[in-house]
């Protein structure tokens, strides 16, 4: 349990400063934006209680606000994307439940589970996040794109990082 | 009582949804509307020294490229020395001493955050109010504009970029003088547009755009950009221009902070003479 919480903080402290200090930097176009941080939301285990998920969630888009400079719109969407958690999990249950031993990560329930389980969360926070920094729906459609496009780009670095952390056990 | 209790705790993940959404949006909407300093910037302490930190060896890929720039810009200073001082001549009478008043100061600054690629862009500054920065102070580097000064804390200040939706500069086209608004479309970070340029005003590719003498913050003849190319759209009477800017804001890393000495006592007149005209 400790080691739980122990491993969630590092994981915390490792995502920010990745997408701070060198995502951040690394400029693809205006209309590419990839927010690796999401991961974090997504690796979360099963059984976090929901109040520390918003919580937790929370605390990440302030962090990230700070150094984007965007008081508030990380942190809007990263919470609307915890709040969206369960219901997604919900839809791709297996048929009896999750194990008790199990994490959501690719390594225990497999890669197409793992893409549309975290595509859908991905899509839904980035659709949040660019249509708060817009502020109005005038340039609707070139927003859609970029929600498009940085999800892609997302969902790319997130499946990555699971061949890289979490080998699949032979 | 009790019910309401019990149902608030039932339904608690609702609630704590829509409480810290709410909170969120009242830090967005908050951030928008007020240009007031909130805690959640990166002029705060831990982000600002993080950020300076890992600019702190980015700058080691610069040097020489800025050893150039800063070269250059010895060898231009060097030959306009009264560059900041407005002529106070009178006619009626000349005391030598007053005949050059400084307007201008500047602030050399180190850019320790930077971003092009949102709609609205921000850079913060390695100097705050202990070293002199207010709010709406113009931000300039050898090359051209950069933004306005939005918030400052003691050691830091962010900027609002020229790549921000709400940054209007008052330019004017060098050749005639005609002046206008100008502004940032979001597309590209190298282009800006120019507007309220009348139609009868002849225009060619390549004319240079310096920033006007109205507005409070920049000195006059800035330089701004050149225009890339024009069109009068239909029922409109003015040009809208497309202007390829002169700095680059992706290579930013030493810039002026520029102080107008007679700003307050320029703002002073102007408001006594809305107030008593109304």
């Amino acid at each position: 349990m400790l080691n739980i919480i122990l491993k969630s903080i590092l994981r915390f402290v490792f995502l920010v400063l990745l997408q701070v200090l060198i995502i951040k930097n690394i400029e693809l176009g205006r209309f590419i934006n990839p927010f690796i941080y999401v991961l974090f939301i997504l690796m979360l285990p099963f059984e976090t209680p929901k109040g520390i998920l918003l919580l937790s969630s929370f605390l990440l888009g302030i962090t990230i606000d700070m150094f984007y400079d965007t008081s508030g719109m990380h942190a809007a969407a990263c919470v609307f994307m915890a709040f969206s958690r369960p219901a997604v999990l919900k839809l791709f249950s297996p048929r009896d439940g999750y194990e008790g031993e199990t994490k959501p990560t690719m390594e225990y329930l497999g890669a197409s589970w793992f893409i549309s389980y975290s595509s859908i969360l991905i899509l839904l926070h980035h659709f949040v996040l660019f249509f708060i920094e817009m502020f109005s729906f005038s340039e609707f459609f070139s927003t859609i794109f970029r929600v498009i496009v940085s999800s892609i780009f997302t969902l790319i670095l997130v499946v990555i990082s699971q061949y890289f952390f979490y080998r699949k056990k032979e | 009582m009790r019910n309401l209790i019990l149902f608030i705790w039932k339904y608690y993940f609702y609630f704590t949804f829509l409480l810290l959404e709410i909170f969120c949006f009242y830090l967005v909407i908050n951030n928008n509307y007020y240009q007031r300093a909130s805690f959640i910037n990166s002029s705060n302490t831990v982000a600002a020294n993080i950020l300076r930190i890992s600019k702190n060896i980015k700058d080691y890929f610069y040097l020489k490229e800025q050893n150039e720039i800063l070269a250059k810009e010895n060898a231009e200073l060097r030959t306009h020395s009264f560059i900041s001082f407005s002529k106070t001549v009178n006619d009626r009478f000349v005391v030598d001493d007053t005949v050059y008043r400084q307007k201008y100061t500047y602030t050399s600054c180190k850019v320790v955050n930077n971003s092009i690629n949102r709609r609205n862009n921000f850079i913060t500054l390695n100097k705050g109010y202990n070293h002199g920065i207010k709010h709406d102070m113009a931000v300039i580097t050898s090359t051209g504009v950069v933004g306005i000064v939005k918030d400052v804390s003691s050691n830091f200040c962010t900027v609002m970029s020229l790549l921000h939706s709400k940054t209007v500069i008052s330019s004017k086209i060098k050749a005639n003088g005609f002046f206008g608004p100008l502004t940032w479309d979001g597309e590209n970070s190298n282009y800006a547009t120019l507007n309220d340029i009348p139609t009868h005003v002849h225009l060619t590719k390549g004319d240079t755009v310096v920033t006007s003498a109205y507005s409070l913050s920049f000195p006059e003849n800035i330089m701004v950009g050149t225009v890339e190319s024009f069109e009068r759209k239909r029922d409109e009477f003015f040009y809208t221009v497309k202007i390829k800017l002169s700095t680059d804001f992706k290579k930013l890393s030493y810039v002026y902070v520029v102080n107008n000495i007679q700003k307050e006592e320029q703002k002073e007149l102007e408001k006594k003479a809305e107030s008593e005209n109304p």
